[in-house]
């Protein structure tokens, strides 16, 4: 299995460690990494399994980036990366983005982090490829009214 | 994530045409003839495109015969994760700084 892993240590309690992570991410998530044309206002987790992980513009416009996996306050969160290799939202995409929390000492936290599946870029491609036969004008088109849609 | 990328790794595939490109490639090996026939853009255009994606290394050119074809690279997976290894480092950075700088409410 192809994983990034990091591991920090943060000098602040358990407990705020998980909340800014989850929900503030938006305070801290690096402002140009964003999808939708607007720029970014907001990173969103809904704190819960099968919640929404999304952006949201400073034009109010909401593009999601994956949905949440397991939701297990204040120690451990999974979450499901699903943009693809052209950071296009794909929901047949899940990676695994995985947090913990281990608390080291009073005002003390160790992150580890693990990004996982990443393989499965690969065979998103592959699968991609099975749709050949509609031919990919059609299938950009069709993306593309939904985008449309849902944008309205 | 589109044109606020480095210009590295897969912000080559932002640009539709670009993608295209891309994505006919990783159904099979073409020349930039052949893929300049089945999309609405010029030649040059093409070979400006596959020069993008070459140098992001998604997709490497071999001769086969008397022409050069173009193919996905089976190393732009590894493309893709040097890319966000370097995003989780800047974002965990900076939610590590706005952990320790918050206070308890």
């Amino acid at each position: 299995m192809m994983s990034i892993r990091k591991q920090l240590t943060v000098e602040a309690p358990l407990d705020r460690a998980f909340r800014v992570f989850t929900a503030n991410m938006g305070a801290w998530w690096p402002k140009e990494h964003h999808i939708g044309k607007a720029a970014l206002k907001d990173c969103v987790i809904e704190p819960k399994v099968n919640g929404r992980w999304y952006e949201r513009g400073e034009d109010g416009s909401e593009c999601e980036w994956g949905k949440v996996l397991e939701w297990d306050p204040p120690r451990r969160l999974v979450l499901a990366w699903q943009l693809n290799e052209g950071f296009q939202y794909d929901p047949a995409l899940v990676t695994e983005v995985e947090v913990t929390f281990t608390l080291l000492g009073p005002k003390q936290t160790r992150v580890d982090f693990e990004h996982r599946n990443l393989e499965r870029f690969g065979e998103a491609a592959e699968r991609l490829r099975g749709l050949m036969g509609e031919g990919w004008g059609q299938i950009l088109e069709s993306y593309k009214q939904t985008a449309v849609a849902a944008a309205a | 994530m589109a044109n606020q990328l480095d210009p590295d790794g897969f912000a080559a595939l932002a640009d539709p045409t670009r993608r295209q490109v891309f994505e006919r490639l990783a159904k099979k090996s073409l020349s930039v003839g052949e893929l300049a026939a089945g999309l609405p853009v010029t030649r040059p255009a093409v070979s400006q495109h596959l020069k993008v994606l070459k140098d992001a290394g998604l997709v490497i050119d071999q001769v086969d015969g008397t022409r050069r074809v173009y193919r996905v690279d089976p190393r732009g997976i590894e493309a893709m994760k040097s890319y966000l290894d370097r995003l989780w480092d800047r974002a965990l950075a900076a939610f590590k700084a706005a952990a320790e700088k918050e206070t308890d409410s």
